[in-house]
């Protein structure tokens, strides 16, 4: 067989089952080889973000590498910020690039971008594949690399001649790479320093972020918390680690996270994070941060280690393997003082939707949608006010039921990360709310959802601004809305309706509940919900950019 | 503070690349690099010398040693090592310095390995320091050109980087 046709072939032996993209000159031999294949399901997208996001979106929901194919230049170029998306949120993913001949390389040919060199700091890893015999291994090897360790997008660039050129084509038995071994052992007197801390202290918090979701360690975490009474805070991206219908979860922390989260981390004497990076969006100022606790650190990647917060107990491993170690370590605890500090932080700084007469606040939609499936619904957001209101309103049960781009931050991603999810999740209900802004990045792709029959619900914010930026005009740069101003806009209703989708609109919180519902009687094509929310909402609490909790703020200033 | 620590790396191409970008990007200062293969020829070895604090040298090591082309990062901060840098150094010499500069050669056992009506080209090898300061007691005659290898580095005793 040709070089295409090995690469196709390695990726169902492979166990990868869906393919995002869309072809382009030297990645005809590659869709060639694609052409009546059964076992390798192949959407094709509109624009090549998409064929990104939807796979990341794919991995988030189902915890399974799908792959994405674009054409060599433009089409490789487009892939990068679905790519930059995955790596920073640490997402499996194989991304598959055509690119020009050999021969041609280094030439400035037609549509030749140096592509493994624009995706090195954005990749887990990446390779130019110069000969056909080495192809079936570098396909083994990407995707070893992005769905072991600490995940990654990786990335296999493949110029035509290497998909034309004839292999005997064999599967890889076994991938073994000398630069790199995702198994690491546990240090087991870690373990016991971890336990002996926990126990020694008085006021513990768990900080629990996405390396709980990838590695499953959902059960565990929550088992730990139940047996030692210590509350649970989660980032953007750990939502689910423990169900936020539990009374030991927190909610989120950071920017825009719960005061109460907030609190317990500020005033706790030890932290125990699980899985999290201690983003700047988490930790605000540094030297602010948590400042009278000590700190466990339970992490996959040792350049996690001492980054940016300096900690008293680091815990090299796989979170679910540790945290089922530390499970037996632990002494069980019973609710002290320190719980009921935090409740009373619950109740006094508890979230409100605002009521405010006949409009409808982004807040109550999501309430109301969270009140509605109650936990059963997988949630993709896209990136800004929405995504910051359904992280404070939407409560998560499950783990992989929260889909958001957390690290990188990417508008356009929600609604093709949907796609994917629901590719992955055929049978679930799957939701992306997505603002007005972001969803006009990548709505080119209700072609697709409705080609494949696939019934994600469109949550759209529609506030007709770029809310995010709006509120940081309005709070920091005294009300100068610069650039902002979305309100030229299409009928979103009858742009879904052009598309084949179902469109509705809503305008009064009494519509709310009435169009959900019709919305997931619609089983065999994409539904859009206008919802004309209050324009100038603004997500409270809020930490201004790189300060500490003295200058939350859990309300508009007067 | 300065660290000097070796980089093995699959001797493939952009593997420089990743190590440069990456230390670029994350801001490690680089005072100098080496870089060539070794006895095993899918394997090349970097020197590179950075400077930072520790918890700087802490992430260089961790972040390089993520690099998948990155098979092994030693840094050699705490261990006794044997180090040299070679330099070539043109330097003015008109007849009456020459027996002044020849002499500066001599001690420092450098070697005079070009000469032309008006300049030496001098050779030397040696730790930074001693470079350093043949470079301090030749600048008065004028130099035109210097190249320097940076500095390679090697544990001593039985160690080896693989080891």
């Amino acid at each position: 067989m040709n070089g295409a046709n090995a690469l196709v072939q390695s990726l169902v032996d492979s166990g990868v089952e869906i393919v995002f993209g869309i072809p382009g000159g030297v990645m005809i031999p590659i869709y060639d080889a694609l052409y009546g294949r059964k076992d390798l399901r192949n959407i094709l997208v509109r624009h090549e973000q998409c064929a990104a996001h939807a796979a990341d979106g794919y991995a988030r929901a189902t915890g399974k590498v799908a792959a994405c194919f674009a054409t060599s230049g433009p089409g490789a170029t487009n892939l990068v910020t679905g790519i930059a998306t995955a790596y920073m949120d640490s997402i499996p993913m194989l991304a598959v690039t055509a690119q020009v001949r050999t021969t041609a390389l280094g030439k400035d040919s037609f549509q030749e971008a140096d592509i493994t060199g624009i995706t090195m700091p954005i990749t887990k890893h990446n390779i130019l594949v110069d000969d056909v015999q080495e192809l079936p291994r570098a396909i083994s090897e990407a995707i070893y690399l992005a769905s072991t360790g600490r995940p990654g997008p990786v990335l296999v660039d493949i110029p035509m001649d290497v998909s034309l050129a004839e292999i005997d084509y064999e599967p890889v038995k076994e991938v073994k790479m000398r630069g790199y071994s995702p198994h690491i052992e546990i240090d087991d007197s870690a373990i016991d320093a971890a336990a002996e801390l926990i126990a020694e202290s008085e006021r513990p918090v768990l900080y629990a972020g996405g390396g709980v979701i990838t590695s499953g360690a959902a059960e565990e975490l929550t088992a730990l918390s139940e047996k030692t009474n210590i509350l649970v805070t989660t980032t953007l991206l750990g939502k689910g680690a423990i169900p936020e219908t539990h009374e030991h979860s927190l909610g989120m922390l950071g920017m825009h996270g719960t005061a109460y989260a907030n609190h317990a981390v500020h005033e706790c004497d030890l932290l125990i994070a699980v899985g999290a990076r201690f983003d700047d969006r988490v930790t605000g100022k540094l030297a602010a941060f948590a400042r009278k606790a000590k700190v466990i650190h339970i992490d996959i990647d040792p350049a996690e280690i001492d980054k940016t917060v300096q900690v008293d107990v680091a815990i090299v491993g796989d979170c679910k393997e540790v945290l089922k170690r530390l499970l037996k370590k632990v002494t069980k605890r019973e609710e002290s003082g320190w719980n009921k500090q935090i409740m009373q932080w619950k109740n006094e700084f508890a979230l409100t939707c605002p009521t405010n007469g006949d409009s409808l606040p982004p807040q109550c939609v999501i309430s109301k949608l969270s009140d509605m499936l109650k936990g059963e619904g997988i949630i993709v957001t896209d990136v800004g006010q929405h995504q910051m209101f359904s992280a404070l309103f939407y409560k998560i049960v499950k783990p992989r039921h929260w889909l958001s781009s957390g690290g990188l931050g990417t508008m356009g991603y929600g609604f093709p990360a949907a796609i994917g999810a629901q590719v992955g999740c055929p049978d679930k209900h799957v939701f992306a709310i997505c603002g007005d802004g972001g969803f006009q990045m990548t709505l080119q792709e209700l072609a697709i959802a409705v080609e494949h029959k696939l019934p994600v619900k469109i949550v759209l914010m529609n506030n007709q601004y770029l809310g995010m930026v709006r509120q940081w005009q309005e709070l920091f740069w005294n009300h100068r809305y610069s650039g902002v101003d979305l309100s030229v806009q299409p009928d979103f209703v009858k742009l879904a309706e052009a598309y084949g989708a179902v469109g509705l609109r809503v305008h009064k919180m009494s519509e709310v509940e009435g169009a959900i519902e019709k919305s997931m009687e619609i089983t065999d094509r994409p539904t859009l919900i206008d919802f004309r929310v209050s324009r100038e909402e603004n997500v409270f609490p809020m930490i201004p950019a790189g300060q500490s909790i003295e200058e939350m703020m859990v309300n508009r200033p007067k | 503070m300065q660290h000097t620590i070796t980089v093995l790396v699959e001797n493939k191409p952009g593997v420089l690349a990743r190590v440069s970008g990456l230390f670029a990007r994350r801001g490690f200062n680089i005072e100098s690099l080496a870089v060539s293969i070794t006895d095993d020829p899918t394997v090349s070895r970097m020197t590179i010398v950075v400077t930072g604090d520790d918890s700087t040298l802490d992430q260089i090591n961790k972040q390089t040693w993520k690099l998948i082309d990155v098979i092994k990062v030693v840094d050699y901060s705490e261990i006794p090592i044997v180090e040299r840098e070679l330099a070539l150094i043109k330097v003015g010499a008109q007849t009456i310095e020459r027996p002044a500069i020849m002499q500066i050669v001599d001690i420092f056992r450098a070697k005079i390995i070009d000469i032309s009506d008006s300049t030496f080209t001098i050779e030397v090898t040696g730790g930074i320091d001693k470079v350093n300061a043949i470079e301090d007691l030749l600048r008065p005659y004028g130099i035109q050109e210097i190249v320097r290898t940076g500095k390679i580095a090697m544990a001593r005793g039985h160690h080896t980087a693989m080891s």
